[in-house]
């Protein structure tokens, strides 16, 4: 007998075992964030709380680098949000199945949305179209990921100030955004997008008001897009 | 500003892009020049963190193993995630190569 109660359970458990071996990699990524906060002239008490009131690693840690060199207030806001634009093409891809979803689910899942939260549901839900299920699964998924960053983060405050220089973990965070980067350069124009993002951001480093990151990362978006008319 | 209120605008910020169209009423699309730009956002951001970092060495252009071994630590590094796609091997190479050419170099 599938009871109600069984069902319920499968889909949350589904969405935690979906996403288990992506948490292993969130590890040291969260943990070189709480270093890096902590180490930073914001510390660890905002660089913690970011995890809480951003989430999102990518653009916290952006956040910090920026805060760190006495970047200004708008260009560490325009950077974080360039950054984390790339969410705007995950919502709207979420948002036919998450019609379905009670109004409170659609506004508070939004809050949990990552890249891996969005990877692991969007595969599955081409199985399975019950939304309950469907509801289920991203939570387990999105709260395992959510879970995971928060112990991992504050972690990291907690042992930042301890670890020695000679472990260069500075070099973490560079090797952290390269091991997600080159898994996404899956065609030709996203590899442009990639060497033109970088290679604008590297000679751009010196650009005023620290403004070389957004500037190159626009860059690359432009490469990336003229090159799909290209080859198409 | 203060920092808690900079953090605090990008929050509320990251959380109006994540909700926007799945809090939308009715069914809305985005125009199809800004969904295919979106597309190269990822690699053009993470690559416009990481490569600067991983090239410059003390604010200047350094390429040699000796000045700059995260070069070489990231050549090792890319490669593994290249046939991997696994961050955490990914990890333990990069860093494992830069420790051992500290060591040697």
């Amino acid at each position: 007998m599938t009871s109600q109660a069984a069902t319920e359970h499968t889909g949350w458990r589904d969405g935690v075992v979906a996403v288990a071996p992506i948490l292993v990699g969130i590890v040291p990524f969260g943990l070189v964030f709480g270093v890096a906060a902590a180490d930073s002239v914001i510390g660890g008490g905002l660089g913690y709380a970011s995890s809480i009131i951003i989430f999102a690693g990518a653009a916290q840690l952006a956040t910090v680098d920026l805060m760190n060199v006495g970047a200004a207030t708008l260009v560490v806001i325009a950077t974080a949000l360039v950054i984390n634009s790339r969410m705007l093409m995950y919502s709207a891809a979420l948002a036919p199945p998450f019609k379905d979803f009670p109004p409170a689910s659609r506004l508070l899942l939004p809050y949990l949305l990552t890249d891996q939260a969005f990877a692991v549901s969007i595969a599955r839900y081409a199985d399975i179209a019950d939304p309950a299920y469907r509801r289920r699964f991203y939570t387990g998924a999105a709260i395992a990921l959510w879970v995971t960053w928060q112990i991992t983060t504050a972690t990291g405050v907690l042992v930042g100030a301890q670890v020695p220089d000679s472990w260069s973990l500075d070099y973490a965070v560079p090797l952290m955004f390269l091991a997600l980067l080159i898994p996404m350069l899956t065609s030709r124009p996203a590899v442009v997008a990639a060497l033109v993002g970088g290679g604008i951001a590297t000679v751009a480093h010196a650009a005023p008001y620290h403004t070389g990151l957004m500037i190159g990362a626009l860059a690359g978006v432009v490469a990336g897009v003229a090159a799909e008319r290209i080859t198409a | 500003m203060n920092p808690w209120l900079t953090v605090s605008v990008i929050g509320a910020g990251t959380y109006l892009i994540r909700l926007s169209f799945i809090g939308a009423v009715g069914s809305r699309r985005m125009p199809p020049w800004f969904e295919r730009a979106l597309k190269y956002v990822g690699p053009a951001v993470l690559a416009a963190i990481s490569i600067p970092a991983i090239l410059l060495a003390e604010g200047s252009f350094d390429l040699t193993p000796a000045g700059n071994p995260e070069v070489l630590a990231s050549v090792a590094a890319g490669l593994v995630a290249w046939r991997t796609r696994n961050i955490a091997i990914t990890f333990v190479v990069g860093m494992g190569t830069l420790w051992i050419l500290q060591a040697v170099l």
